[in-house]
């Protein structure tokens, strides 16, 4: 294949959005990072000029991705996957502790954090195990092992610990849905998580109330049916009952303090002043000053290098996972919404490109990737506009940090090559 | 169904995060950003106040440095507390419930440790404020009085509270505003305009330089200094007569309406309103309802004026054409309203308008005030061309001094009259009265004074004022530079002049001449009653004088009034005549009257109604 038609066949709509996406957030970047002395763009000492480099870095990284054979990834996710767990295993011998978690490998002038990587190669070998003519994920064997290749890296991300980005391999459940596995489990999870907040919120026995009165009204409506099966219907209730029953104990018992503080938080369930006073202070301290620094942006901004809580450094980490706070102050609901759009746009196309494959193993790939992108994107938004509980992860292209950044950049253009090549291997 | 999952997940979550930003951003957005914003620290760089000077260019009001501790609770370290409390002069149980208040309000943020030191104990803590950490001493600007009088006019500055900060948007919490006299009514121009500095702050609230490279800062601007019409000498001499004496004087340059003094006994220092001791000293002051220190008796206080209203009269019934000169009434050592004798102390007999005037004919006046009323068809209709007579005089409704409270007095008309009795219910007997400025009327100090600058200007006033020049403006305002006319042509007042130039010749208030000095006055005796236990019981004569000086050409003119001080010539006159003697000549030629006035006081007479026992009033002996 010539490197001519890969340029011709390359999907360009995702690299404009990418680099809309990129050029955006390093102009924030540079605007929190700013100090009064003035360095050079190009000052690899200050954080913009890092991420110039890293963006750099990316660039050149995508280009040798396209110059590559295309059937390479699929041919070697395993060693990929193999190097992964190994790395990862290896930080608990080599790493480099940052802000509590050891989750780097120094290399002078570079920190690499391995489970960015990860998330590629898990993504990649989760595609090809369910490609492989003999994987049927109806199979609850295979299903097992789709599973544990989830699970691997998680166990290894959880004690780094960094249960943020552990989070974010569930994600690929999603490729399991798309290939075939049961949406019931999904519904399972959602119910789970559904009677876990409820209960939260409302208490035990409001959610028992109002079970029993969904499950009433069911009845009720579908009564000339014969094909109620009661069985599973009053099993759900009950399982649904024992679970809201034992949410307090969970909440109480298993979870810390400080997770407890973010449920609190979230859901307002502290109703103590003086408590809630406390919590704004410590752990609701990101939220709170990230929502007042979006709400003080207003419509249209305050302008580029004009936001005063940008300035002050008020919202904590807002050039890694609190950057859209920044975005919101400086550039208003239009710089947000158009944040918003890009990236909705952006997701959509890629679900496009991942459904327009012909190849199991590139479409398999595709939903991965974007399964995990699109939870990045989701928590990370979701959390600095106050709608989802702290969680520490970036915005993916948005961001600053280099291991981030170069691994989302060559998670999309690994798709963007199999997508260029996927007419050439029918 | 599976295709189009992800799909709609990733629609659904565009358009829940473009609704909460948009409720973040359009809805709960508000638009004082500055202010509320926690990222920028307004700082205020506060002009010094401005100086007070009196008629003569004599520095009244200054400002003096005051030395505040403060402390940054988390700068400090553990030091020595008992020979720091002893070095800021408190104890250790203040210290530490202070430090308590300090950190609960910021541990980042100084607080005020100890306020007000005195400059002692400054000047030897400055040397040792090294050794304390996170202690340091910051000086502010307070008043400083360069008299011990006045405190009436001046007024005091307190700090603004929280309706002030509702209703006007320049104050911020703990500044400092004028809250009486000229210190509230040339607030603005007195405080000056405070400089702004916008700083940029970090989330730990250190500085990390100026917002918007300063372009939204501006610098101070200075407060005025004002001078003002009070002469210093004549009010401090006036309230050192007022020593032990209820009641109010004022004095006006007839030719220009500026107040000299403005005087209510009992005063205070206006010093106590300031530093340390300020709130104690406050309390003290605030709560005293029996002599009422803070309610200043010169411009509130509306007794009935009594005989200086004769004056009006005599003018309103000459104006009228009721009467001239010569018209005579016989005095029967009192007058008869109906059946009823009012009585007089003149000595009885005939009347005309000078000896009326001079020896104070109760009856020659009522014969005049029936005459004024009478030659209209009713009496209400002649009361209420009396009334204008009257109000051209400044009487019975606001004076419109540049003094920041006031009252109105009064002077009844047939809607007053009508309202309390009913229409058609009201004969003269009802308001014979006022002929002697007893029943009805009812006059501040200020408006007396003002309505004897009216006769010695005879037939015009200015408004009376105490802004003499704000900073270098060239004018003060057009309102006490305008004469106000009264309805009295000028012709009328000669033989009133004359006739009150014979009161102190021969007449009421012949005790109190000076020599050298010829002056027109007006005694007055004052009855007056107080409720003890709900029952009216009469009360020792309000004393009342007014005059002006000299006769030609006024340089003075002043009315005096102390409460229970018994005959017009008793109290009010002898304090008035010395107050005019100092005006003018600058020095007492008197010293056994001065000796007598500094030392006598009323304070026996104003414990009468309190004491519980049944007492004398109007007594003798003198």
């Amino acid at each position: 294949m010539s490197g001519r038609s890969t340029l011709k066949r390359l999907d360009w709509l995702t690299i404009l959005l990418y680099l809309v996406l990129v050029a955006f957030g390093w102009v924030n970047i540079y605007s929190t990072t700013l100090t009064e002395e003035a360095h050079s763009i190009f000052d690899f000492s200050t954080r913009y000029g890092k991420q110039l480099f890293f963006i750099g870095v990316s660039l050149v990284g995508a280009v040798i991705i396209l110059s590559l054979e295309s059937n390479f990834f699929e041919r070697f996710s395993s060693v990929f996957y193999i190097a992964c767990i190994v790395l990862l295993v290896g930080l608990f011998l080599f790493g480099k502790t940052i802000a509590g978690a050891t989750s780097w490998y120094d290399l002078g002038f570079f920190n690499l954090q391995p489970s960015e990587f990860a998330k590629l190669a898990t993504a990649l070998a989760m595609a090809k195990y369910l490609s492989d003519i003999q994987t049927d994920i109806r199979r609850g064997k295979d299903q097992l092992y789709a599973i544990l290749i989830i699970l691997i890296p998680v166990i290894l991300i959880v004690p780094q610990p960094d249960p943020g980005s552990a989070l974010i391999y569930f994600s690929l459940f999603f490729v399991l849905f798309r290939e075939g596995l049961s949406l019931r489990y999904l519904g399972f999870a959602f119910v789970l998580i559904l009677l876990f907040v409820s209960t939260l919120k409302f208490g035990v026995v409001w959610v028992c109330i109002g079970l029993g009165v969904l499950t009433s009204l069911f009845f009720f409506f579908k009564k000339d049916s014969y094909k109620i099966a009661k069985l599973p219907l009053i099993l759900f209730l009950v399982v649904s009952v024992l679970i809201s029953l034992s949410v307090n104990f969970v909440f109480n018992e298993v979870f810390e303090q400080r997770h407890r503080d973010r449920f609190s938080l979230w859901l307002s369930l502290e109703e103590d002043p003086v408590k809630l006073e406390k919590i704004k202070k410590t752990i609701g301290y990101n939220t709170y000053q990230a929502e007042k620094a979006i709400e003080s942006g207003g419509f249209l901004g305050k302008g580029f290098l004009e936001g005063t809580r940008t300035k002050g450094d008020f919202v904590p980490e807002q050039h890694t996972d609190y950057i859209f706070s920044s975005v919101g102050e400086e550039w208003g609901f239009v710089g947000t919404a158009f944040i918003i759009i890009i990236f909705t746009v952006f997701f959509l196309r890629l679900v496009q490109l991942a459904e327009r494959q012909k190849r199991d193993f590139s479409r398999m790939y595709g939903y991965g990737i974007i399964s995990i992108l699109l939870v990045h994107y989701f928590v990370n938004v979701g959390m600095v506009i106050g709608l989802l509980p702290t969680v520490g992860i970036p915005l993916p292209f948005f961001s600053y940090g280099g291991s981030g950044l170069i691994f989302f950049t060559a998670m999309l253009f690994v798709l963007l090559k199999l997508d260029a090549s996927r007419l050439k291997e029918l | 169904m599976k295709k189009i999952l992800l799909s709609s997940i990733i629609v659904i979550v565009g358009i829940v995060f473009i609704g909460r930003l948009s409720y973040l951003q359009i809805f709960s957005f508000s638009p004082n950003q500055i202010l509320e914003d926690p990222a920028i620290k307004a700082v205020y760089d506060y002009p010094e106040r401005g100086y007070i000077y009196d008629r003569n260019g004599e520095l009244l009001v200054g400002n003096q440095p005051a030395y505040d501790v403060m402390v940054i609770p988390r700068d400090t370290k553990a030091l020595d507390t008992l020979e720091f409390c002893g070095l800021l002069g408190i104890t250790k149980e203040q210290f530490i419930k202070q430090m308590i208040r300090a950190e609960r309000y910021s541990t980042r943020l100084p607080s005020v440790l100890v306020p007000q030191l005195a400059k002692e104990d400054y000047a030897r803590l400055q040397e040792k404020m090294r050794k304390y950490k996170g202690y340091y001493i910051q000086k502010r600007s307070l008043r400083d009085y360069l008299t011990h009088s006045a405190a009436n006019v001046l007024g005091y500055i307190s700090e603004v509270n929280e309706s002030d900060l509702r209703n006007n948007p320049y104050y911020r919490a703990g500044e400092l505003r004028g809250r009486t006299g000229i210190e509230k009514q040339y607030e603005d121009m007195l405080r000056g305009r405070k400089g702004v500095k916008y700083i940029q702050k970090d989330r730990f609230n250190r500085d990390i330089g100026p917002y918007k490279n300063g372009k939204l800062d501006t610098l101070p601007k200075l407060g005025k200094e004002l001078h003002i019409t009070i002469d210093k000498t004549l009010q401090e001499y006036g309230e050192r007569l007022m020593v032990g004496k209820r009641g109010g004087i004022v004095a006006i340059e007839p030719s220009s309406g500026e107040i000299l003094t403005m005087i209510s006994g009992p005063t205070y220092d206006p010093a106590l309103l300031v530093g340390r001791e300020r709130s104690k000293n406050y309390t003290k002051l605030h709560y005293d309802s029996i002599s009422k220190p803070v309610w200043d008796r010169s411009i509130l206080a509306e007794p009935s004026p009594g005989s200086p209203f004769k004056t009006l009269n005599a003018l309103a019934a000459l104006q009228e054409g009721v009467i001239d000169s010569d018209t005579k009434f016989r005095c029967y050592n009192g007058f008869y309203v109906g059946k009823n004798k009012k009585g007089c102390h003149c000595g009885g007999g005939v009347r005309n308008l000078n000896s009326g005037i001079f020896n104070s004919c109760n009856a020659y006046f009522a014969g005049t005030f029936r005459k004024i009323y009478g030659k209209y068809k009713t009496t209400a209709e002649g009361m209420d061309v009396w009334e204008k007579h009257m109000k051209s005089f400044g009487l019975g409704n606001y004076l419109g001094t540049d003094m920041p409270t006031g009252r109105p007095g009064r002077i009844p008309n047939k809607k007053f009259y009508d309202k309390w009795y009913g229409e058609g219910r009201w004969y003269s007997p009802t308001i014979i009265s006022n002929s002697i400025g007893q029943g009805e009327v009812a006059a501040t100090p200020i408006q007396l004074a003002n309505m004897t600058a009216a006769i010695a200007n005879q037939g015009f006033y200015y408004t009376p004022h105490v802004i003499k020049q704000i900073g270098d403006q060239s004018s003060i305002d057009v309102k006490y530079t305008q004469r106000n006319y009264t309805t009295i042509d000028k012709k009328h007042f000669k033989p009133v002049i004359e006739a009150m130039a014979n009161v102190y010749r021969y007449g009421t208030a012949r005790w109190l001449q000076i020599p050298g000095i010829e002056i027109a006055g007006k005694t007055g005796t004052v009855e007056n009653f107080t409720r003890i236990d709900g029952e009216r019981v009469q009360l020792t004569d309000h004393s009342v004088f007014v005059a002006f000086a000299p006769i030609e050409n006024p340089k003075i003119a002043l009315a005096v009034y102390i409460e229970n001080g018994y005959y017009g010539s008793r109290y009010a006159g002898h304090i008035a005549s010395l107050l005019i003697e100092k005006y003018l000549k600058g020095e007492i030629t008197r010293t056994d009257l001065e000796k007598r006035m500094l030392e006598k006081t009323l304070e026996q007479e104003y414990a009468k109604p309190y004491s519980g026992a049944p007492f004398q009033i109007n007594e003798y002996e003198w």
